[in-house]
């Protein structure tokens, strides 16, 4: 089922979107690799979380629409940089009491995450019923298998909340895949509540059509397969991902000959 | 004066005219939650799945709802304890952003394992988050004023055992008191009028907040006894205070160290007055 290509079709590839979401795609790979280098160099003495091969999933999102609430958890440095949160605000709060794994930014209405993986869903779900404004939650593939998040997704469904739920799904809970977890998938038991359901690749065009799709019929929710390109914490790596999708997209987008705008 | 039902009910209706919310399950099945619950706009009716309910809850507060949770009966705070301990009572400290809520827990007798009993403890052991538990309306509403101009959320020990009580309960002070007793939730209730002791009602558990009145009596009297309708460590960790400040030794009485079952026999429920009489002859 994992594969770079699942759920592709031949899209219309917008301009300003592909530039929008390059851009931000790249600041995000910056960003987390200036982490990387403080860490290697050991100027960052606390654990971090990195999204080096998820970092163009928030930018993809942000792209389309930059209107939610945002409830992300412990790898969601690309989530604050893509909505419009500032490097160096997030750099203090990755050295600070927040840490890598609990960085918030109220100014584009991204709340903390307390450590309890999966714990935002339904946080982000009462988010949504008490404002009315729209909620990104974001999870992963192992969070997403937290009993109380079953129970928030249904509420949203019966309640008919503006959420749309994105799980990240790389396969790997710190190092267990998920067929060694559980033998069903998130996106049969999303449909099976009832809301807009789609299991797709980590292409951002895709992943952007699937947004705009979601956006007129919330609640949703999103599968992406992705590959973490290190470890759980920290810089290490376990060799080449099953698919480098950074190079994929700067493939096409050389192909679009939009490399230079 | 009203009832301690009709002072929640009225004080509810008012916040959920202003645009609050109260969250709950089961809220018009049975009685309205003992009467505390008006019927009007701003109920909101969880499902059944109590980590994502309370969750949901925290959200809204997040958002500046100021919600009123309500947990029928304060075991269920095994499984709510997730999202309001570990999010909604650390995130003014970890963030900065205000998450008040204002939880409304009831403790009942004779409900069994799990749900039976008070359960402030496991609360009073977690940072940021203030615990109170009142037994009058006058009280009840003290810790409501309290969430009205705070931003904090503050954990409501309640008490089925309260909710038509229409009076309010003094300390008492005896010249002869051989014993001071200070005692929190439905223990009040057993231990009022037992001979030859002051008696001294306790309603902020956390902050616990020493008196003058407790440091009076305990020096009078040189000794106390905590009463509680929760298990003793709770009850432990004041009665620790108070010998800190006073010097003086404060034993502890609270539910059986066993689980409860729902027949009366087997019950494990807030010390019965003969109870506590007997842990007075031990402590003397």
């Amino acid at each position: 089922m994992r594969s770079p290509t699942l759920g592709l079709f031949p899209l219309d590839k917008n301009l300003k979107f592909s530039i929008d979401m390059w851009h931000q795609t790249r600041a995000n790979r910056a960003f987390e690799l200036r982490v990387a280098k403080l860490y290697d160099a050991g100027k960052l003495k606390v654990p971090i979380y990195l999204s080096l091969g998820q970092e163009h999933i928030p930018a993809a999102i942000a792209a389309v629409s930059k209107d939610f609430l945002i409830f992300a958890q412990h790898r969601a440095h690309s989530y604050y940089l893509s909505f419009g949160g500032n490097p160096k605000k997030l750099m203090t709060q990755i050295k600070g009491k927040q840490g890598s794994a609990s960085i918030y930014c109220p100014e584009i209405g991204m709340y903390g995450h307390s450590g309890l993986m999966g714990d935002q869903i339904p946080i982000a779900v009462g988010a949504a019923l008490g404002s009315g404004k729209r909620v990104l939650a974001v999870c992963g593939d192992a969070s997403v298998e937290e009993d109380y998040v079953f129970g928030a997704m249904g509420y949203a469904v019966t309640k008919k909340l503006p959420v749309l739920f994105i799980c990240e799904d790389n396969d790997l809970s710190i190092l267990t895949p998920v067929a060694v977890r559980r033998s069903w998938s998130m996106v049969d038991i999303a449909s099976s509540l009832g809301m807009y359901s789609v299991d797709i690749t980590d292409d951002p065009w895709l992943i952007a059509y699937h947004v705009e799709q979601s956006l007129n019929q919330l609640p949703a929710f999103i599968n992406i397969r992705t590959c973490r390109h290190r470890w759980h914490a920290g810089t290490g790596s376990d060799g080449l991902p099953e698919w480098d999708r950074f190079a994929l997209i700067k493939k096409e987008m050389k192909c679009l000959q939009l490399m230079k705008q | 004066m009203p009832t301690v039902n009709e002072t929640i009910k009225e004080a509810t209706r008012d916040h959920l005219n202003l645009g609050g919310l109260l969250l709950a399950q089961n809220v018009s099945a049975v009685g309205w939650i003992g009467g505390t619950v008006p019927d009007c706009n701003g109920i909101v009716e969880l499902s059944n799945a109590d980590v994502s309910g309370a969750g949901i809850a925290v959200g809204a507060a997040l958002v500046g709802r100021r919600p009123i949770y309500v947990i029928r009966y304060q075991g269920f705070m095994w499984y709510d304890s997730a999202p309001l301990l570990n999010y909604a009572a650390k995130s003014k400290e970890m963030w900065g952003i205000p998450c008040p809520i204002f939880i409304r827990s009831i403790a009942s007798e004779g409900a069994g394992p799990v749900a039976g009993g008070s359960h402030h403890g496991l609360v009073m052991r977690m940072p940021g988050i203030k615990v109170f538990a009142p037994m009058t309306p006058d009280e009840w509403s003290e810790g409501w004023n309290w969430f009205l101009e705070h931003d904090e959320p503050i954990y409501i020990s309640e008490h089925r055992d309260s909710f038509k009580i229409n009076y309010e309960m003094k300390d008492v002070i005896q010249p002869n008191a051989k014993v001071t007793l200070l005692s929190i939730s439905s223990a009040r209730l057993s231990a009022l009028n037992i001979l030859d002791t002051d008696l001294i009602n306790i309603t902020w558990l956390k902050p616990f907040k020493i008196t003058n009145l407790m440091r009076y009596s305990l020096k009078k009297t040189g000794a106390g006894l905590v009463i509680d309708s929760d298990f003793e460590q709770s009850g432990k960790s004041i009665a620790h205070m108070l010998m800190l400040e006073t010097g003086v030794p404060v034993h502890v009485l609270g539910l059986e160290d066993r689980t409860a079952g729902f027949s009366k026999d087997r019950d494990n429920g807030t010390p019965s007055r003969e109870r506590i009489v007997e842990k007075i002859r031990e402590v003397l």
